[in-house]
C-alpha cells in the first residue's frame, strides 16, 4: 500500500479516501470544455484539523493539493493539473452558528449554497444570503475562492464583499483566522483589522477556506421579478443607470439569447423586487416604471415584459439549460456597465462565427460599479468538434475582453495567462511574493495563477 | 389578397353604434361613435386607434357581426399606431415562431383535442371528459406549429396572423381530424371568426371546449354530484369572438350545481385580465391595469364567489395569483367539471 494513501486514510478514515481509477475518474473532469486531468488521490476531510494534517503531509511529499467544492466553476479550476490530491470538501458542511440580530451565520466552507438557503428558509425566513446562479451544489468556499456574485449583487456587491470572517488552512498547514474571530471574539466583522485579503479570487492557490462568517440580509416576505424589454442594446446602460439610481432592485440581470426565439435580439432586463407587503412592492414599481422608465414606454422603445413573476432560486441556472442536456461553458468578465452594448455585439459575432446560438448575460454588481458579463457557448458533449468550437470561442472571447478593457472573472488557465501577461509588473511581482511566501513548495492548486 | 368582411353600409344604418358606445374604455355617445367609425372606415386617424385597449368586446357588441374590432386592429397596423412598445411587439411576434423542427403527424381519422400552444397544460385534458379524443400538439417543443397566432391582434399585427395561419391550419388538417375540439377559446375564435371574416378557408370543423364539456357532462349526468360552490368566471377576451358559445358557461354551471354569482363585471360586461393593458404605451397603463384588476377581484369578493373559474392560461397567469391572495380559489374550467364527476383536479 502506498504511503500517501496510508497517511490520507489515517487522517480521514478509509471510507473517505480513494486511489481507485473509477473514483478518480469522477474527479478527472468538470462540466466545461477542459481536457480531463487525473488526480492521484482523492480525500474528503471532515474538519479543518484534518485539512491541515493533509496539507502538512503534502508539503513533506511535495504533492499538489487541489481543493474542490461543488466543482461547478466550469473553467477546470478544480482539476488536478499536476496530479496530487484532490480534496473534496463537501463533508465540511456544518452550519455552526446563526446570529439573527447580528445578521450573520458561521458555516463550514464545504456547505452548499442550497443547504444554506434551505436552512435559512426553515430557521430564519426573514434573512437571506446572496445566492449565486450556480446549481445549488456550489459551495460557499468555492464561490468565494473565485469571487462569485449572487442575487444580492446589486445592493451589496460581490459575495466576497459579504463576509465577516474567514478561517483558512494555509499551504503550509497552519490554521489561521481573519476578522474579529482572530481575536477569539465572535465572527461579527472582518474589518477594521489590517487587510489580509489573500484568499478570495485565488482559486485555492493561497490556502483552503474552511470556515466562513456569511453576512445575511433582510429577506422580505414577497419576492418577485419584473421584466423590462428593449431592442436597442445601446439603451441598456442608461436604463441600468436609472434602475441603480432608484436602488430598489435586489438583483438586476440583463439577458439576450438567440433561442428560444422570443429572446433573439431583444434585451430582457430582469428586475428582482422584494417587499413585506403589496404596498411596498407597488411603491417600488411606481418609482421604477411610472417615473424612471415611463419615457421609454411612452416613446415605444422599452416595455414591461412581465410583472410580479415568481422567482425561482438560483436565478441564473434556470436560464442556463434552455437547450436541455447539452454542454456549455462561459467566459465571465467583470466590466463597466457601459460595456453591455459592445459585449452583446461581441457575443453575437463570435457565436455566429462558431455556429453557436448566442447567449449573453450581464449582472449588475454594486450600484452600477461593475457588471459581470458572460458569453456562453453551448456544445454537445458527445461531439468533439462542437467542444473544440466552444473552446476556441472561449479563448477568442478572453482575448477580446482584455483588448476591450475588461477583466476576466474566474478565468481558466488560458485566460489567467492573458491576465498576468497584461498585469502591471509591480503587481505581478507582489503576487509572486505573496504566493512564494504562503506556499513555498508550490503545492496549492498548481498550474493555476502561476506567476513565475 | 385577403379582404375583411366588413360592410360599411351596416354601420351607416346602425342606430346604436354598440361597438363603441358600449366600449368599457372609451366614453362615446352614438354621435361621436358614428364620427369615429367613419374615420375608421376612411382609414384616417381616430382616437379609437390610440385609446383601444384591445379587449375584443366590440366584436361581440356589434349586433350585425360586422367585425369592428378586426377593422380597428388592421387600421392600427396600416397607420403604424401600435398599442404596445416596439420591443414588446417584436417579442410577441417572435414568440410564435416554430422552431426545433417539424412535429410528428399521425393521422387520426377521428375527433381530436387541439392543445394549440398550451401543450404544457396537457394535464388538464385527462379523465372521462376527454375520453375518445386524440390529443394533438402534445410536444411542448413543437407546439408553436399549432399556435393559432391570434394573439397578434393585441399587437396590431393582423398581417402576421394572416401570414402564419394557413400553415397552422394545414398542420392541424394533416392529422385528418373528423372534428377539432379546441382547448383554448382563442383557437376556436380563430377558426370560426377570424379566418372566415378574412375569407380564409378552414379545412376542418371546430367545436368549442365548453360545448364539448357540456355534452360529455350530459352523457355522464348520473355521475354528477352537485358541487354547491359559488363561482365567478373570468371571461377571456377571445371568448368575445365566439359569444354564441358563452351560454355554455351557465349551462355547465347549472349542470354541475354551482352558482354563477351575480356581479357587475359578468358576461358582456366582463373585465379583461389586463395582461395586454399592462405594457401598453398609453401613459399610466400599468396603474390603469392594476385598477382594473382590483375592481374585478373586489367585485368577485363582494359577490361572495368562493372559486374563480379560468379557461385562458394568460388570464390564469395574469390574475390567478391575485385571485388566490384575495381568498378566492382559482381553478380551471376543465378541473371544475372533473370534480363534479368525482375526479381529482389535475
Ligand atoms: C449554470 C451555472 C450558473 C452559474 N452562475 C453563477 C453565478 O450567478 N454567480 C457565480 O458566482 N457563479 C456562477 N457560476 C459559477 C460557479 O459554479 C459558482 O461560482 C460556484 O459557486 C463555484 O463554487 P464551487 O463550490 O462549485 O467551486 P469549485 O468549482 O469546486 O471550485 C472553484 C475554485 O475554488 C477552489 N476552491 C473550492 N473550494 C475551496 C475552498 N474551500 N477554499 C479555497 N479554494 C477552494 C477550487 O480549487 C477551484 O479553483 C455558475 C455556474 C453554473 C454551472
Ligand atoms: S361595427 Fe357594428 S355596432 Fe359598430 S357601428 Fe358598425 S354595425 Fe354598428
Ligand atoms: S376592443 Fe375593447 S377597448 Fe377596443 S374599441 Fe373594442 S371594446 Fe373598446
Amino acid at each position: 500500500m502506498d504511503s500517501v494513501y496510508r497517511a490520507l486514510a489515517d487522517i480521514v478514515g478509509e471510507d473517505y479516501v480513494s486511489e481507485q481509477t473509477e473514483e478518480l475518474f469522477t474527479y478527472s473532469k468538470d462540466l466545461g470544455t477542459s481536457e480531463p486531468r487525473w488526480p492521484e488521490y482523492v480525500a474528503a476531510p471532515k474538519t479543518a484539523d484534518e485539512v491541515s494534517r493533509i496539507v502538512e503531509m503534502a508539503n513533506e511529499q511535495k504533492l499538489a493539493v487541489v481543493p474542490l467544492g461543488g466543482g461547478m466553476s466550469l473553467a477546470g479550476l478544480a482539476l488536478a493539473l499536476r496530479g496530487g490530491i484532490t480534496l473534496d470538501l463537501k463533508r465540511m458542511d456544518q452550519i455552526l452558528e446563526l446570529n439573527e440580530q447580528g445578521r450573520y451565520m458561521v458555516v463550514e466552507a464545504g456547505v452548499s449554497h442550497g443547504k444554506v438557503t434551505s436552512y435559512l428558509h426553515k430557521n430564519a425566513p426573514h434573512l437571506m444570503h446572496s445566492e449565486p446562479g450556480a446549481p445549488p451544489a456550489a459551495t460557499i468556499g468555492g464561490n468565494l475562492a473565485i469571487h462569485g456574485q449572487g442575487d444580492l449583487a446589486h445592493p451589496y456587491g460581490f459575495n466576497s464583499d459579504m463576509i465577516n470572517g474567514l478561517e483558512v488552512v494555509l499551504p503550509t498547514g497552519e490554521i489561521c483566522r481573519m476578522g474579529s474571530c482572530a481575536l477569539g471574539n465572535q465572527w461579527y466583522t472582518l474589518r477594521p483589522l489590517p487587510d489580509l485579503s489573500l484568499f478570495m479570487g485565488w482559486s485555492g492557490c493561497t490556502g483552503i477556506i474552511t470556515k466562513v462568517s456569511l453576512r445575511l440580509f433582510p429577506c422580505k416576505k414577497i419576492q418577485e421579478q419584473d421584466v423590462f424589454v428593449v431592442e436597442n442594446e445601446n439603451l441598456v446602460p442608461e436604463i441600468l443607470f436609472k434602475l441603480t439610481h432608484v436602488g430598489m432592485a435586489e438583483d438586476l440581470v440583463v439577458v439576450s439569447q438567440e433561442i428560444p426565439p422570443p429572446f433573439n435580439r431583444l434585451h430582457y432586463i430582469l428586475i428582482n423586487l422584494a417587499g413585506d407587503s403589496r404596498e411596498e412592492l407597488e411603491f417600488k414599481r411606481q418609482l421604477i416604471f411610472d417615473q424612471n422608465l415611463a419615457k421609454y414606454i411612452q416613446e415605444g422603445t422599452g416595455g414591461i415584459g412581465a410583472a410580479g413573476q415568481d422567482i425561482e432560486r438560483p436565478v441564473v441556472s434556470k436560464t442556463s439549460d434552455w437547450r436541455k442536456g447539452g454542454g456549455f461553458e462561459y467566459v465571465g468578465a467583470i466590466v463597466p456597465v457601459g460595456f453591455y452594448p459592445e459585449g452583446f455585439r461581441l457575443g453575437v459575432e463570435i457565436s455566429a462565427r462558431h455556429e453557436i446560438p448566442y447567449t449573453v448575460l450581464g449582472r449588475v454588481v454594486g450600484c452600477g460599479h461593475s457588471m459581470m458579463f458572460s458569453w456562453t457557448y453551448a456544445f454537445n458533449r458527445a461531439d468533439n468538434d462542437t467542444v473544440s468550437h466552444a473552446r476556441q470561442a472561449l479563448h477568442e472571447t478572453d482575448e477580446r475582453v482584455l483588448e476591450m478593457g475588461g477583466t476576466l472573472w474566474k478565468p481558466a488557465v488560458f485566460g489567467q495567462k492573458l491576465v498576468m501577461d497584461r498585469m502591471d509588473a509591480n503587481t505581478r511581482e507582489m503576487m509572486k511574493k505573496v504566493k512564494t511566501l504562503l506556499d513555498p513548495n508550490g503545492i496549492m492548486n498548481p498550474g493555476n495563477w502561476e506567476v513565475a | 389578397m385577403l379582404q375583411l368582411d366588413f360592410d360599411e353600409k351596416k354601420c351607416l344604418a346602425c342606430e346604436t353604434r354598440d361597438c363603441l358606445t358600449r366600449c368599457q374604455y372609451m366614453d362615446l355617445d352614438a354621435e361621436a361613435a358614428g364620427t369615429e367609425i367613419q374615420n375608421l372606415i376612411n382609414g384616417t386617424d381616430t382616437r379609437v386607434l390610440h385609446d383601444c385597449r384591445t379587449c375584443y368586446a366590440c366584436e361581440e357588441y356589434c349586433p350585425m357581426a360586422n367585425h369592428p374590432f378586426y377593422l380597428i386592429v388592421s387600421r392600427q397596423e396600416e397607420l403604424g399606431i401600435a398599442p404596445l412598445p416596439e420591443p414588446i411587439v417584436k417579442q410577441g411576434i417572435q414568440m410564435g415562431i416554430a422552431f426545433r423542427g417539424d412535429p410528428e403527424i399521425h393521422e387520426v381519422n377521428g375527433p381530436v383535442l387541439n392543445m394549440g400552444v398550451f401543450s404544457p397544460l396537457i394535464r388538464l385534458a385527462q379523465g372521462k371528459l376527454f375520453e375518445g379524443l386524440t390529443l394533438i400538439s402534445t410536444d411542448s417543443r413543437k407546439m408553436h406549429h399549432y399556435f393559432c397566432q391570434l394573439m397578434y391582434l393585441h399587437f396590431a399585427r393582423t398581417s402576421v396572423i394572416k401570414d402564419r395561419l394557413p400553415k397552422v391550419m394545414a398542420t392541424i388538417a394533416a392529422h385528418k381530424p373528423t372534428e377539432v375540439v379546441h382547448f383554448h377559446d382563442e383557437c376556436y375564435g380563430t377558426y370560426t371568426s377570424f379566418a372566415p371574416a378574412w375569407g380564409m378557408d378552414v379545412p376542418f370543423s371546430s367545436i368549442h371546449l365548453f360545448e364539448h364539456l357540456y355534452n360529455r357532462l350530459t352523457e355522464l349526468r348520473d355521475e354528477i354530484k352537485p358541487l354547491n360552490y359559488k363561482v365567478a368566471y373570468q371571461r377571456p377576451c377571445s371568448s368575445r369572438l365566439s359569444s354564441d358559445k358563452h351560454r355554455f358557461v351557465d349551462k355547465i354551471f347549472d349542470l354541475i350545481g354551482v352558482e354563477h354569482v351575480r356581479r357587475q363585471y359578468r358576461d358582456e360586461d366582463a373585465l379583461c385580465c389586463g395582461s395586454t393593458i399592462l405594457a401598453q404605451k398609453t401613459p399610466d397603463s400599468r396603474r390603469f391595469c392594476l385598477n382594473q384588476q382590483k375592481k374585478n377581484i373586489e367585485d368577485m369578493k363582494e359577490s361572495g364567489a368562493e372559486l374563480c373559474i379560468f379557461n385562458c392560461p394568460a388570464c390564469m397567469q395574469t390574475i390567478g395569483k391575485q385571485v388566490a391572495e384575495n381568498g378566492i380559489m382559482p381553478i380551471w374550467m376543465s378541473d371544475l367539471c372533473r370534480m363534479a364527476i368525482g375526479e381529482q383536479p389535475a
